[in-house]
């Protein structure tokens, strides 16, 4: 992509002398046009600074010192990240959080490919009952986790939800699923399908709208059949798409807070502690701040390790 | 998709609709359980058999939110915030925007690139610093630090660069030569063309400020300053026996995104999807 407009050519390189040809004409006081562009950065970059660069710069430094509460910081090198690989409670939450990103590529994000297929092929043929499907299955994406969480507690009730309820209906058993120790996590993980199913099917949709149509009939002019079509036409052309879904699952997967927060508070016994519950335990509830630094950037690392991984897989089987 | 229907397509047509009907219905249940819930009693919500529609319309959940709790004065304050926030965060994206589209100047580059770098930094690597330097301002259990601190969205400068790119450097120049002043020019001339994407920027931080969470749980301590989505939990521990209320609040607080994606459903998915590659 290019970064500056075409007809600007290498601007950057001679700045103040494109500066003064441009302005030429209008005649205001040499210079002027030279600050103009800093002055709209100015309120953007006053912001970004303070509120978000000197706190990343910030947390990095915290992250080497002892601090607990409004105690003198004590430095200590590298020992919160030390302290991280034998903290059983981080591990569990590494491992929770882990599982619920699989989850995330290897269940959430088939599901909602398959759900675009379906949405856009032959099934759905009129306009009307596509957008039907589209709006329907993007209401939970602009309901907040909070209420999701409210809502979600009256369905997983043990005596009196509505799962359970259903689940007795048809002759089944019900489970105490936020309390069990076993279905805490995988409860979780099927709010987020609930949640995050429609807008990854959205995705979907949209990469499947930028393969052209023709190509598609040429290969069934080719004799292919559906199937063929699917692997060899729709899915390589669906591949940056596809990356960006996983990439993106990946990422959001290793900050989900508000939802096990609100719904398990990450029990029973850390049944479904998140690395994001769990630094807010540190550094809100126990006040030690320079080890939820460490835990912040450690979270930060992992998922840009995890997407920077899958970047790589694409390229590797990506040229065909 | 225009490969037609062959053998067994009518009944492939039949099998997905229905699977895509059942996820439909599967993704609206919670939905209309939660408003059926708000019309319930307590001791109704809570009996056996479980039924999904409520004996008659009771509306005590209601008048127990509207009364007894600070719900209004809640959902006000996550109002104003969320306005605040949009319009701050749309006008530093647009200024910013437009200078990265628009202009040539020494470290263009290396600054966008800075931004882009963090586009999906997690709030949790900063959380704890931020927290302390709203401690040192003085801004803890304040509207500011809900406000000002998410002013500055790397997804907007994106998004605006994006849409100012188009505006002909010919318009600009022609303005420049009428003599007018570099603000008049971005007041007149940019800003109305700037329209589309000032839509879709208002929804996507409105409904990111509305839904926001963790942030105002940690910074907001006293109960007439929670936002919507920081006191509706807070009512599920005192009026346990009332979750009804708890529903009829969700419900209340949900209401104003969906109207909002209803009305700019096309916009609004723009908006949300705003993030996704294209092409």
């Amino acid at each position: 992509m290019a970064l500056q407009a075409p007809e600007m050519g290498s601007g950057v390189a001679l700045p103040a002398a494109a500066a003064v040809a441009q302005r030429a004409p209008s005649g205001r006081p040499p210079g002027s046009r030279l600050i103009t562009p800093y002055l709209f950065l100015l309120p953007f970059f006053v912001v970004y600074g303070v509120f978000l660069l000197y706190p990343v710069v910030d947390a990095f430094r915290l992250s080497f010192f002892e601090q607990t509460g409004i105690s003198t910081p004590e430095f200590v090198g590298l020992e919160n990240y030390r302290e991280l690989f034998t903290d059983e409670r981080y591990l569990k939450a590494l491992l929770n959080t882990t599982l619920y990103a699989l989850a995330s590529v290897f269940i959430l994000s088939p599901l909602a490919l398959l759900v675009a297929l379906a949405v856009r092929s032959f099934m759905v043929p009129s306009a009307n009952m596509q957008s039907f499907y589209r709006v329907a299955f993007f209401l939970p994406n602009i309901t907040s986790f909070v209420v999701i969480a409210l809502m979600f507690l009256l369905v997983f009730d043990v005596d009196f939800g509505l799962l359970n309820a259903a689940l007795q209906g048809i002759g089944l058993q019900g489970f105490n699923w936020l309390r069990s120790e076993r279905l805490a996590l995988p409860s979780i993980v099927l709010v987020a399908i609930w949640t995050f199913l429609g807008i990854n099917s959205l995705y979907f949709l949209a990469g499947l709208q930028n393969i052209p149509d023709e190509l598609n009939e040429a290969a069934a002019l080719d004799g292919a059949g559906r199937s063929q079509i699917f692997w060899s036409v729709t899915l390589p052309l669906l591949r940056p798409t596809i990356l960006f879904v996983l990439v993106q699952a990946t990422i959001f997967s290793f900050q989900i807070f508000e939802i096990p927060f609100l719904l398990t508070q990450g029990g029973p016994s850390d049944a479904s502690l998140t690395l994001a519950i769990y630094l807010y335990e540190v550094g809100f509830r126990q006040f030690e701040q320079g080890y939820a630094a460490a835990i912040g950037y450690s979270l930060a690392l992992i998922s840009i390790v995890l997407a920077g991984l899958q970047l790589l897989l694409f390229r590797a089987f990506g040229d065909d | 998709m225009t490969v037609g229907i062959g053998r067994g397509g009518r009944l492939a047509q039949i099998v997905g609709n229905a699977v895509l009907l059942l996820g439909v219905f599967l993704t609206v249940m919670p939905f209309v359980y939660m408003v059926c819930a708000s019309f319930k009693p307590g001791n109704e919500l809570f009996s056996f058999p479980v039924r999904i529609l409520p004996d008659s319309l009771y509306w005590g959940n209601y008048r127990l939110l509207f009364e007894e709790t600070s719900f209004v004065r809640w959902f006000g304050n996550s109002v104003f915030v969320a306005l605040a926030r949009t319009i701050l965060a749309i006008a530093l994206s647009l200024m910013a925007g437009y200078a990265f589209a628009k202009f040539e100047f020494p470290f263009k580059r290396l600054l966008f690139l800075l931004v882009l770098g963090t586009l999906t930094l997690p709030l949790y690597v900063i959380l704890v610093p931020l927290f302390g330097l709203m401690t040192d301002l003085g801004w803890t259990d304040t509207y500011w630090a809900l406000i000002l601190p998410f002013t500055a969205q790397a997804i907007g400068i994106f998004l605006a660069r994006q849409q100012l790119l188009g505006i002909p450097n010919e318009l600009l120049e022609a303005a420049r030569i009428d003599g007018a002043g570099e603000w008049a020019i971005f007041t007149r001339v940019v800003l109305p063309l700037a329209q589309p994407i000032i839509a879709v920027m208002g929804i996507l931080f409105f409904t990111a400020s509305w839904n926001d969470y963790l942030w105002p749980l940690i910074m907001i301590t006293s109960d007439d300053k929670f936002t919507v989505s920081v006191g509706l939990p807070t009512l599920v521990g005192p009026y346990s026996q009332e979750y009804g209320a708890v529903m009829a609040g969700s419900f209340m607080g949900t209401l104003p995104i969906v109207l909002i994606f209803l009305l700019f459903q096309r916009r609004f998915i723009e908006g949300i999807m705003a993030g996704a590659v294209k092409g």
